[in-house]
């Protein structure tokens, strides 16, 4: 009967639910984006993630994580490629992304408090013209309860540390009522215990069923806490699990002979020489 | 006590003007200015307030209204500020530094074609707000009742727009739209009180008083409240001031909103260094 309904109620548009059954969460197909030839384009990225996992995306410096990442949020247009979530295509659904970017380039002693910052996800469900009544603010108080900065809500967000304002830039793209993330390094520019904090609160989100998807360099975080990795320069050079993913002829591809592995019984250890600047990992400070 | 102080200087019709002026001048710049110093748009005021020279110089010999002409200037000055500076195509302080000199330089040749040159380009350029008459306080009081307006509606979209342009996109607002409109919105704010402090100064009303209040509010919406009150508050004292020590209004004005300014600075680096770090 479904199937029926939707071929009568041609055109096909924007018709897919969230829930719409068998749908990925999210499906990019043949997308390239970015100067053709220039560092950091992609070309040709086809992959599927499942709604509920966590997906880890690798690979040297400019391969085009950033680039991936902005073109399926669309900020920047791709040339060719569909990306679509929940069967949904992607122009319409930005309540369905929560994208949480680098942010070099916050102003951090602008005048907001934690909760008005998240307050901001919630700008499209509040619509025109309308203020954030009290419910808006219990909404708010939730998504900070989730990330585990409740207690800051109050202050103002350059008092908190650089892994704190990731939680809250998390909380603001899950105020965006979303059921999928995209973390572009939210590790970089924070110590390890603060990334650990952030780590944790993924895995939470997971376990609530929070599709994830994180670009990071951490190849042992990325290989013992994600269900999958996509490992791209460029192009996808593999995707799966780690098993999958870390075989000598995939790393030295994307990692263009800049690397060495050494196994030991179990023990897989990864070496990886990345050479030029490590653009991609500064932070805030 | 004796209020004859506070009252004999409104016994004046001028002077009852003036201050109802000053008063709704310094609540709208504070409240503009706000968005004009988190955004860091203090050139770009500047440049608006500048440009708006050859419009009222315009209508000042044709002997038409200022604020007519002055607001035509200042939109175009925003929208080609804008224009240029679309898709970086040239950077935003070089596109405001060749707008804002043509501009005045454009203002002040056509000023000086008229006889009374320097009286004229006196008042142009710092104000006369024992000028105002009626006409002038009502579209005052339209134009900050517009601005205010349009601002209390899109408060939400101009904070996003303002802390986190990326957002803005990803959420697909309309935000070239919107910042057209904060540059429009501010440009009215600026003719609409070239009266009181002048071309030259119109930028320490927009920037001084929101810088002050930004030192103590930690909300965005805060500040502009503060800045509201601090910008009519300077208003009257400065104009008080004038009055009775006789210095032009203008920058008694903007004196006062430079002297708040200090005072707040001082006092909340005082403040910061006693509180454990």
């Amino acid at each position: 009967m479904p199937e029926i309904a939707a071929m009568v109620n041609h055109p096909p548009l924007k018709t897919a639910l969230p829930a719409a059954e068998g749908c990925p969460a999210l499906l990019v197909e043949g997308l390239s984006a970015g100067y053709p030839g220039a560092r950091s384009a992609i070309r040709n990225i086809s992959f599927a993630v499942q709604p509920g996992e966590s997906v880890a995306v690798l690979g040297p410096n400019g391969a085009g994580k950033s680039t991936l990442f902005k073109a399926i949020v669309g900020l920047i247009p791709h040339t060719s490629g569909y990306i679509s979530m929940y069967g949904e295509e992607c122009a319409a659904s930005h309540r369905l992304i929560g994208y949480v970017p680098q942010y070099e380039a916050i102003d951090w002693r602008f005048p907001v408090s934690v909760r008005d910052v998240v307050m901001m996800g919630r700008a499209r469900q509040l619509g025109w013209l309308r203020w954030p009544g009290r419910r808006d603010w219990e909404a708010v108080d939730a998504e900070l309860e989730r990330v585990g900065m409740l207690a800051f809500r109050n202050r103002q967000i350059g008092q908190l540390s650089g892994g704190q304002r990731r939680r809250v830039f998390i909380a603001r793209a899950l105020a965006q009522q979303t059921s999928v993330l995209l973390l572009d390094e939210p590790f970089s520019g924070v110590d390890a215990a603060a990334g650990e904090e952030i780590m944790a609160v993924l895995e939470s989100l997971h376990d609530q069923g929070v599709t994830i998807i994180l670009a990071t360099h951490d190849m042992s975080l990325a290989a013992s806490r994600f269900d999958r990795l996509l490992l791209i320069n460029q192009e996808v050079i593999a995707y799966g699990t780690s098993a999958e993913v870390f075989t000598t002829e995939a790393l030295s591809r994307a990692y263009r002979g800049q690397i060495g592995i050494i196994r030991q019984g179990a023990e897989t250890v990864v070496v990886v020489d990345e050479h030029g600047p490590a653009g991609g990992d500064n932070g805030e400070g | 006590m004796d209020l004859g102080f506070l009252l004999d200087p409104l016994q004046f019709a001028f002077m009852q003007r003036a201050l109802l002026a000053v008063i709704l001048i310094g609540l709208v710049s504070g409240v503009i200015g706000s968005f004009v110093v988190v955004r860091g748009m203090a050139f770009f005021g500047d440049a608006v307030a500048h440009g708006t020279l050859p419009g009222v110089a315009v209508a000042y010999i044709m002997g038409q209204t200022l604020f007519l002409g002055g607001l035509i200037a200042g939109v175009a000055v925003a929208l080609g500020i804008g224009w240029l500076t679309r898709e970086g195509r040239l950077k935003e302080d070089t596109a405001i530094g060749v707008v804002f000199a043509g501009m005045f330089a454009l203002g002040i040749a056509i000023i000086s074609t008229a006889r009374s040159y320097s009286v004229d380009l006196a008042h142009i350029l710092f104000g006369n707000v024992l000028g105002v008459s009626d006409t002038d306080l009502l579209i005052m009081a339209v134009c900050g009742a517009v601005v205010i307006l349009t601002i209390v509606a899109l408060y939400k979209e101009f904070l996003i727009l303002s802390f986190d342009p990326t957002l803005a996109r990803t959420l697909h607002l309309p935000d070239g739209t919107l910042r057209m409109l904060l540059l429009v919105l501010l440009a009215v704010t600026v003719v609409a009180s070239l009266q009181t402090v002048g071309v030259a100064l119109m930028v320490a009303m927009l920037v001084t008083p929101a810088a002050t209040a930004q030192l103590l509010a930690r909300r965005l919406h805060h500040m502009m409240m503060l800045a509201a009150v601090i910008g009519a508050l300077s208003g009257v004292v400065g104009l008080y001031l004038s009055f009775y020590l006789n210095i032009a209004s203008g920058p008694a004005i903007v004196l006062i909103t430079t002297a708040l300014f200090v005072a707040a600075f001082v006092g909340s680096r005082l403040l910061g260094h006693a509180e454990p770090a």
